[in-house]
């Protein structure tokens, strides 16, 4: 079920709608990887405990997305508030709330428009219910938080499909493949489906370092590591044909990651001086290697770096040509069709900063001997699941 | 021995003026000396001229001035230190569009530039350059070329 959530960036109807109402409990795995699909939409958190309602009496709420606001049309000014996806489970402990699922499974439409009223119904009825009811408000509380995520996931679908995505809405079966199609939607999922297997990998690596096993086959595994590097690559590689801006952008990434994205991923520097100390004991030579290392990868960067502002500002100046001329159709079309020159060089950037990254794994592999090398993985894949589990986290924060 | 071609070239081109070739007919029974001014040819053939180009300075960039890639090959080159010659092949009216061409040739992509020779020898484009500088090939090979000293 959690594939599915996190996967699920097309907002199929019926995996998301057997997902509501469930606010019981959620696990932190649950939610490092949810919160891939968690980004694209404002998520709410709900917790049963009354005193920790998200819903108050003239609450101000924004969707954390930002601009689907007039899609609703509550009337109420809204506030920020998370949703996650839990365990099913949690359904079958309260039978109140699994009547509000199945309303929601059987009439989507006739859902999605009493969800907006619901909106407002929310506000009206937290005034008057505050205090005055006992027993019947969780279930209120619940039945209307219900009802915002319905109003959530119909702007989620609204937004799909202007975005021109394809809802498969539980026609086609298969959807581990998804061939040609958005590029965007494709490379989430293949991305979430890599990291599942990113984590087996480093996991098996782990338990093989910890048990002391002899070097030739810990190499298998570190060679492994290495491949699976070089496949997420090539899967950027493609993506980043299909739509740059997406890749650019670092959405299919957890904030905290994207805090620290640098041309549409790590930074290699970054990563190495974040190893530094944990590799110890280094020979000389190997020291040298890898201060070299730092060092050119560091002037790669700086170099790249430059390069994009350069691109930055012409891309700028070229859409910055004649606001105030008579302005002919001709000349506007002609400035368009050079920035869209442009764009294919933004492309070329973001190909050479992924070869940068690929490249300085590759030769920090070459620096170390196996047991570093494996060592340096594992550190590596820690610092990177800390990061997205800081992000769960920060998902998940209670708001008051 | 390609910085004596270079000085062979220059030498071919500050004394064009002034050389005499002494044109020899063939035949057994007369002989005509016939002087005759005769400017050495300067190769039409673009690639020939990139080649000549590039053997005379130690880092030798081809670029075009709106090209941003070509601007991050020239900082990562300035930011080591390294000064290298850089050719915009758009300030060249003359030459530039058909080297731009036989460049396209040489590297086999939809872009000619940025071309990057050290030593006279080809290193690449961009991924090739930043590839050696990874692998630590790139500053050997610039010490080689007497572009870095340390």
């Amino acid at each position: 079920m959690n594939k599915k959530n996190r996967g699920d960036e097309t907002g199929r109807n019926d995996t998301g709608f057997t997902d509501l109402g469930e606010l019981q409990h959620y696990d932190a795995v649950d939610l490092s990887r949810s919160s891939v699909y968690n980004e694209r939409n404002a998520a709410v958190v709900i917790n049963n405990n009354n005193n920790a309602l998200q819903f108050r009496p003239h609450h101000h709420m924004n969707f954390g997305s930002g601009t689907e606001m007039s899609s609703i049309g509550t009337g109420v000014d809204t506030g920020q508030f998370m949703m996650h996806h839990h365990n099913k489970s949690a359904i079958a402990d309260n039978s109140q709330q699994t009547d509000t699922s199945t309303d929601i499974d059987t009439d989507d439409k006739n859902q999605f428009n009493s969800g907006q009223h619901g909106g407002q119904i929310v506000v009206d009825s937290m005034e008057g219910s505050m205090g005055k009811i006992g027993d019947p408000k969780a279930y209120v509380q619940q039945l209307e938080s219900s009802r915002i995520k319905l109003t959530h996931l119909e702007q989620e679908l609204k937004r799909a499909r202007q975005q021109g995505m394809f809802i498969a809405a539980g026609a086609s079966g298969d959807h581990n493949s998804v061939v040609g199609g958005n590029g965007a939607l494709a490379f989430d999922m293949d991305y979430s489906r890599w990291l599942d297997d990113h984590q087996r990998l480093i996991n098996d690596l782990r338990s093989a370092v910890n048990t002391q096993i002899p070097d030739n086959e810990l190499r298998i595994l570190v060679e492994a590591v290495m491949s699976h590097y070089d496949e997420i690559f090539r899967l950027k590689s493609i993506a980043t044909k299909s739509d740059v801006f997406h890749m650019l952008s670092g959405m299919w990434k957890t904030p905290a990651e994207r805090c620290f994205l640098w041309i549409g991923g790590f930074r290699s520097s970054e990563i190495l001086k974040m190893l530094g100390n944990h590799l110890e004991p280094l020979t000389d030579q190997q020291l040298m290697g890898i201060c070299n290392l730092q060092q050119s990868s560091q002037q790669a960067e700086d170099a790249l770096s430059q390069g994009m502002e350069a691109l930055q500002q012409s891309l700028v100046d070229t859409l910055s040509v004649g606001f105030t001329s008579s302005g002919n159709v001709g000349d506007y079309m002609g400035q368009m069709a050079i920035a869209m020159g442009k764009i294919t060089t933004l492309e070329n950037f973001l190909h050479q900063a992924d070869l940068l990254r690929q490249q300085t794994l590759q030769q920090l592999h070459r620096i170390l001997t196996t047991r570093q090398s494996a060592r340096a993985f594992l550190v590596i894949s820690d610092y990177m699941s800390r990061l997205r589990a800081l992000s769960s986290l920060w998902l998940a924060r209670p708001k008051d | 021995m390609q910085y004596q071609a270079a000085t062979t070239t220059d030498s071919w081109r500050t004394t064009s003026n002034t050389g005499h070739y002494y044109h020899y007919n063939g035949y057994n029974y007369s002989y005509n000396y016939v002087p005759v001014k005769h400017y050495p040819t300067i190769s039409t053939d673009p690639l020939e001229r990139v080649a000549k180009l590039a053997s005379q300075n130690a880092v030798v960039i081809f670029s075009l001035s709106t090209c941003c890639m070509c601007y991050a090959v020239k900082s990562l080159f300035s930011g080591m230190g390294v000064n290298p010659t850089v050719y915009e092949l758009d300030e060249d009216p003359v030459r530039g569009k058909e080297i731009e061409r036989a460049l396209v040739r040489l590297m086999g992509s939809a872009t000619a530039v940025p071309v990057v020779f050290i030593g006279g020898k080809l290193v690449g484009s961009m991924d090739r350059v930043m590839g050696a500088h990874i692998n630590g090939t790139l500053v050997p090979l610039l010490k080689e070329a007497g572009a870095l000293w340390l």
